[in-house]
């Protein structure tokens, strides 16, 4: 089980990931010993998964981020395990999630302007399977998204 | 707009899975030198292709088992100012995500809590009472992938 010590470290290094370990040990007010002692326990006991570099996609060119719902065919018990197998092999698609709700998926996609998604939504995606309906979201912006937990 | 060659998106994907190895393991692994190595990263990094780093949680291990992803649409467009509402909506705290769209709905939020009932009580007390919401639609996450992208 986590005790304070463990929330109060973890909280800081949700906050900024990139601190070394003794800034870490210093913001959270134990020492580095502690410190590594404790994120050591995280790690092995599967608390902490990773520490992940984030992407910026317009930096390489890509510009465009489409969110699509997607609402399969429940009828067929394959549906959801043969789309996803198949969304993964569109390099484009960053993230796929499934829903309870209304909505059964949702693609992330990236495109480098608007005919580069065209074209991937034309030639990659209406080409995957057991899709009955599927919607369009266009990001605007992203006003928070640190996607932190509130510990 | 930055041009990666295949070292550099071979390095990006370690980083990817972890950014914390230092450039001597990094380098051993694709054979560079630990200098080379550090410079590619440092130039990942500066140029901003890196824009951070993102801890990765085990969320239901920290007891919040249930994300639910809402789409809103705003009840009251012109009187409501949408910064009011963004600045509301950022606050909250079991708020992890908040997106501005284009589409059926204005913004998509991303929401953590600990249980269906936690859920709820966020839901009324925290997000049907900011200013100018209007329908709300909930799906609750049930898995997430995330990509490697188009670096492979």
């Amino acid at each position: 089980m986590l005790d304070d010590t463990d929330r109060r470290i973890l909280r800081h290094y949700q906050h900024d990931p990139a601190l070394g370990l003794t800034d870490l040990a210093d913001a959270a007010g134990v020492t580095a010993n502690t410190c590594a002692r404790r994120l050591e326990r995280l790690r092995t006991g599967g608390v902490i998964l990773g520490n992940r570099a984030v992407i910026d996609w317009a930096r390489l060119g890509y510009e465009v981020e489409v969110s699509l719902r997607a609402q399969l065919d429940k009828t067929n018990p394959r549906a959801f395990d043969e789309f996803t197998a198949a969304a993964r092999e569109v390099p484009e698609v960053i993230e796929i999630q499934t829903f309870l709700g209304r909505v059964d998926l949702r693609l992330y996609v990236i495109a480098r302007d608007m005919a580069h998604y065209q074209h991937i939504y034309r030639s990659a995606i209406l080409t995957l399977p057991h899709i009955t309906e599927i919607e369009a979201l266009m990001h605007m912006a992203r006003i928070k998204s640190d996607e932190g937990l509130p510990l | 707009m930055i041009e990666l060659d295949e070292t550099d998106r071979l390095i990006l994907r370690e980083l990817v899975e972890d950014a914390t190895q230092s450039a001597s393991a990094l380098g051993r692994k694709l054979g560079l030198s630990q200098p080379a190595t550090w410079r590619r990263v440092r130039r990942l990094y500066d140029t901003g292709v890196i824009k951070g780093q993102r801890l990765d949680l085990d969320r239901e291990r920290l007891g919040f088992g249930v994300s639910v992803f809402l789409g809103v649409k705003l009840a009251t467009k012109g009187r409501v100012s949408l910064e009011d509402f963004e600045r509301a909506v950022s606050a909250i705290p079991e708020v992890q995500s908040v997106e501005h769209i284009l589409g059926v709905f204005d913004y998509r939020l991303r929401v953590v809590a600990r249980d269906i009932s936690d859920f709820e009580r966020v839901l009324r007390r925290r997000i049907m009472t900011l200013p100018g919401v209007g329908d709300v639609e909930a799906n609750v996450l049930l898995s997430e992938e995330r990509r490697p992208g188009p670096i492979g």
